[in-house]
């Protein structure tokens, strides 16, 4: 394709991208370099319902006087990315000089937020992600083995957990895991334990994420891969088939080589929604025992009365960072195969 | 395939149907629970005494007289309104499928069709765009938007929403152009086509399927958004979800909560009728689509 | 439920139809941002009854709104007239300097408002307030007489009558608070500690100050409360407590005097429940005189970017949405700082809670990193996984990250 005619088809989409996504992602890591100014301080006295009070206050003429001269606020170079709240270089430093062997390392650096989170992120991605392709293929092949008139709403009751707005699907979830609730209290009986609760023992918290993650994530790459089962050329099933293989060997041999450039698809989609898993956390009221990078930009950003914009800038440049480096092996392969097909 | 499903052994049938009989109660469950559980009121659906209560309706019977009640519907829809909403969510989900759609076409048809090193590094670009969270995306947008005004109205919503979604939406189309034959619309060019007539005239007949899936995954990410709608939208042009987490509030208020599990449900029914009509369409459409890509 | 609804639009009509069109403004534009309850859609309800000749009333009641409102405020002109504050979420309009002093609005027009209404910050009226809040002590009657216990007034005697209640077998779990790891945890601790009657900063610096015997003991009063507690307690927030509490679950627990209204209604919840509920003042612990909670209010704040007449227009409109008339017509809605508010049984705690020399919410600039690090750096203490001290110190070093990227410390 001619550079011109390139050029002009993919115009509005990268506009798009670049004015929505990339310009964003600029500002944020600008934002990310520096610091607010130092705030001047005064004592004043403070009146309302309950009295009237000496209180320290922020002097807002004089801040904004240095916010005027600087509006970025003070350079802080990567001093952001190695504070405490993010990679810590100084307290992992200060863990390894004085910590009792590994073990003893391992749970001071677990007590730092961002490594807790990246652990339990890490953990997330790498459980749900294949559980994922491996239970949406198995679904796949047991609809495509259903008669015709059945295929339609079984499609629709499996897409359930991915249509079903997260907002409310966790809530009623989180209902129907509590102690009282009917899933909770069915697993009560199961493994005969009065006091089994599955919000309170951090494991069973993790296990709960894991499992919400599977089969929130299950119909989109069942679709997926329901759909490339359609693709099977039959020819090369039926010499197969003449061939004397056994329907294990054929799913082997034939059904999966077809699947493969799927999975490749899957696999970066999933690896990269679940690296920024977050919503379950929330919605399972779980940052006690679980919390994730995108969590904690969350944190920085909602649901508190000062809001940390160069934290959460920080946090989100790390996380592309970290995204990159996890897809790095598959982006490899697509370019490798870019290359073969190139012109 | 056909053959292959005529010889199933007996066993393996019942294996994989009793597999898929699972699979759809773990899958529906939690919605029929939801279903059935809106009929109630919130002391049965969401009992702390007695999760047994949902099913039998013990407090449904005392609070209004009969084992099922319809005031979570009418409290949604009458009472509060909900089909504004509806017909805001209506709007944004359309437009911004039609919008995604077109963009990505065009996008996604340059970037299968070009050999050089740009059209990779594009496609990789875009998948560090998609690693971008959201809220942090959306906590910058809110500054200039109340600027600039726009703030609050449903097209930046929309456009925001399209530029979100073009990561996926171009990777997606890419690979199903890449699975088009490039002879077709290179023949249509040495008849004289210039490239965006081959394009509309060869390859437009011909890409449905693909543009029909992957319309559902736009579909699904406009229709189920919170992160952008809950933040970018003003009251009157709130879009469903926003609206059901309103039902719910920070402080829960009785009654409120069932509103938002009727609305659930009710939201859930098009995409009912949705899935059934192009469910023909989503099959063929990812056949022709992702495999080679 | 319907009838009550309908009830209350009942009143809501009469409202308007007492309000004549504009309120007697000539023009403006008033432009509402608040958080989303019924006592807050009352008010704004008032408010609107002031649109017509020329004068153009919206809102957003979103429970997003304190994400939007330094966003929305900063903008010129501001995308809203008002923003509904409590004590927590006016610092970072003050810190930014997005809201005006109210001091001639209030000569002008501000006759009805009372003295204890007007939020004054160095000599300067920021903002004028008209609901309270606390956490306080509900407890159920039948079970303490049961237990054979009086009523607690110190977190010591709480432990205590929950220790009998669990002793004579009534309940396992007797007691709750709202400890659900995040803000409502950092509150727990920040009510707890105000108990012990030191200050959580070093004066007039933004230095914390909780690291030392009194967070210690705050914290282990706190892990023996939640003892008494269903292990679930790190998910508790105020909408389950609630619930716990109106199915019968809950002897004792400290809970919003907000849930007061819904708490004792016989919506959700039976008879026996609702009948023997008692709602009195915080306790207070350690032999401490103080209270161990905090008392909010809610008011309204003006936007600093927006013309002189908008401004106006939006505080009589809004004077209008906090009159008395919308007062006695939701009188249970809320505990109102109003004149013509006739406390009933729902306000008895915050009443009782605010009368006892209870600290207000400390309104400093730098008051919410350090609640943000309270509520994420607690719960594995609680939890048993590391020492009090160790949670103390994680506290001192998240809230010194955070106030130093806020500029609050070097």
């Amino acid at each position: 394709m001619k550079h011109r005619s390139f050029f002009w088809f993919i115009l509005p989409s990268l506009a798009a991208m670049l004015l929505f996504i990339a310009l964003p992602i600029v500002s944020v890591f600008v934002q990310s370099l520096f610091v607010e100014h130092e705030q001047v301080l005064v004592v004043t006295e403070n009146c309302g319902p309950f009295g009237c009070k000496q209180v320290t206050s922020v002097d807002v003429e004089a801040t904004q006087a240095m916010v005027e001269k600087a509006p970025l606020g003070r350079f802080n170079g990567f001093g952001t990315y190695i504070n405490r709240n993010h990679l810590a270089f100084a307290e992992v430093a200060a863990a390894w000089s004085s910590a009792q062997g590994l073990g003893d390392f391992a749970g001071k650096v677990m007590n730092l937020p961002f490594y807790k989170a990246l652990l339990f992120t890490l953990a997330y991605t790498f459980i749900v992600t294949p559980l994922v392709i491996l239970l949406g293929l198995a679904i796949a092949l047991g609809v495509n083995a259903l008669p015709k008139m059945l295929k339609g709403p079984t499609i629709f009751f499996s897409l359930l957990p991915m249509i079903v707005t997260p907002l409310i699907g966790s809530l009623i979830l989180f209902w129907m895991i509590d102690a009282q609730g009917i899933i909770g209290a069915s697993l009560q009986i199961l493994f005969d334990d009065p006091d089994l609760s599955l919000k309170a023992s951090p494991t069973l918290t993790w296990i709960t994420l894991f499992v919400y993650g599977v089969w929130h994530s299950a119909p989109f790459s069942f679709i997926v891969f329901y759909a490339g089962l359609q693709t099977v050329p039959e020819d090369t099933m039926e010499a197969a088939m003449i061939d004397g293989a056994t329907r294990w060997q054929r799913l082997r041999y034939v059904v999966v080589p077809y699947m493969t450039p799927l999975v490749t698809f899957i696999m970066l989609m999933q690896l990269m929604d679940n690296f920024r898993v977050f919503e379950p956390i929330v919605g399972f009221s779980a940052s006690a025992n679980a919390t994730s990078l995108s969590w904690i930009i969350y944190n920085d950003l909602r649901g508190q009365d000062t809001q940390l914009f160069g934290s959460a800038a920080t946090t989100s440049m790390l996380t592309i960072v970290g995204v990159c480096i996890l897809l790095t092996p598959v982006l490899l392969r697509t370019w490798r195969e870019f290359n073969r097909k190139a012109v | 395939m056909s053959l292959a499903t005529q010889r199933r052994s007996a066993s393996l049938i019942i294996f994989s149907t009793g597999f898929v009989i699972l699979w759809l109660c773990l899958a529906s469950l939690p919605f029929l629970w939801t279903l059935w559980g809106s009929f109630k009121v919130q002391g049965d659906f969401f009992s702390k005494a007695d999760w047994s209560y949902a099913l039998t309706g013990v407090r449904t019977q005392i609070e209004t007289g009969a084992a099922f009640t319809g005031d979570g519907y009418f409290g949604a829809w009458i009472e509060q309104e909900f089909w504004r909403a509806t017909l805001n969510t209506a709007i944004v989900v359309i437009a911004t499928v039609v919008i995604s759609l077109t963009l990505g076409t065009l996008g996604g048809y340059a970037l299968a069709r070009s050999g050089y090193r740009y059209a990779f590094w594009l496609l990789m670009a875009a998948l560090v765009f998609r690693a971008m969270p959201h809220i942090t995306l959306v906590s910058g947008y809110l500054l200039p938007f109340f600027q600039w005004n726009l703030w609050g109205h449903l097209p930046t919503a929309i456009i925001v929403l399209v530029a979100i979604n073009q990561p996926f939406t171009l990777w997606m189309l890419h690979s199903f152009f890449l699975n088009i034959p490039k002879d077709m619309d290179e023949s249509a060019m040495v008849d004289g086509c210039t490239r965006f007539q081959a394009f509309r005239h060869v390859i437009i007949p011909v890409m449905w399927p693909g543009v029909i899936t992957t319309g559902l995954f736009s579909f699904l990410l406009a229709y189920n958004d919170f992160a952008v709608t809950g933040m970018l939208l003003s009251q009157q042009n709130q879009t469903m979800v926003p609206k059901i987490a309103s039902f719910l509030g920070t402080t829960q208020v009785e009654g409120n909560v069932m509103f938002a599990v009727a609305a659930v449900v009710s939201a859930t029914a098009p995409l009912f009728a949705l899935v059934m009509f192009f469910q023909r369409q989503i099959v063929s459409g990812l056949t022709a689509g992702a495999v080679k890509g | 439920m319907c009838l009550k609804k309908v009830a209350l639009a009942g009143a809501m009509a009469l409202l308007s139809t007492s309000a004549y069109a504009g309120c007697g403004l000539s023009g403006g534009s008033v432009r509402i941002l608040s958080n989303d309850f019924p006592a807050l859609q009352a008010v704004a309800a008032g408010a609107e009854a002031c649109a017509g000749g020329g004068v153009e009333v919206s809102k957003n009641q979103t429970t997003e709104h304190r994400d939007l409102q330094v966003a929305a405020l900063t903008a010129n002109p501001a995308e809203y007239t008002t923003a509904v504050v409590a004590n927590s979420s006016i610092v970072p309009l003050l810190n930014e300097d997005l809201i005006r002093p109210l001091d001639d609005l209030v000569a002008k027009h501000g006759g009805d408002l009372q003295k204890h209404q007007l939020i004054t910050i160095d000599g300067k009226i920021m903002a004028i307030a008209f609901m309270a809040n606390a956490q306080h002590l509900f407890y159920r009657s039948d079970i303490l007489e049961q237990a054979g216990v009086a009523a607690p007034t110190t977190y010591e005697d709480v432990l205590a009558a929950a220790e009998a209640i669990r002793a004579a077998g009534i309940m396992k779990h007797p007691f709750a608070l709202n400890t659900k790891t995040g803000w409502n945890l950092g509150e727990e601790f920040i009510n707890m500690y105000m108990g012990t009657g030191a200050p959580m900063f070093k004066a007039g610096t933004a230095e914390v100050a909780i690291n030392n015997e009194h967070g210690v003991a705050t914290l282990n009063m706190l892990k023996d409360l939640v003892a008494y507690s269903n292990p679930d307690f790190l998910t508790f927030d105020s909408n389950a407590t609630q619930a716990l509490w109106e199915a019968g679950e809950l002897a004792m627990a400290t809970m919003w005097g907000s849930r007061g209204g819904a708490i004792l209604d016989d919506e959700g919840s039976s008879e026996a429940v609702t009948s023997t509920t008692v709602l009195s003042g915080a306790p207070t612990w350690g032999g401490g005189s103080t209270p161990a909670s905090t008392l909010w209010w809610d008011g309204f704040t003006i936007a600093k970017n927006i013309s002189d007449e908008d401004a106006e227009a939006t505080f009589v409109a809004m004077l209008n949405g906090i009159s008395t008339e919308m007062v006695q017509a939701n009188n249970d809605a809320a505990v109102w700082l109003i004149k013509g508010y006739a406390p009933g049984a729902a306000a008895q705690g915050v009443s009782a809670t605010a009368s006892s020399g209870t600290e207000p919410y400390p309104m400093l600039p730098f008051m919410g990193p350090l609640h943000t690090a309270l509520g994420n750096e607690l719960s594995d203490f609680l939890q048993g996984k590391e020492s009090a001290e160790q949670a103390l110190a994680d506290v001192e070093a998240a809230y010194t990250t955070s106030a130093k990227e806020k500029g609050f410390l070097n």
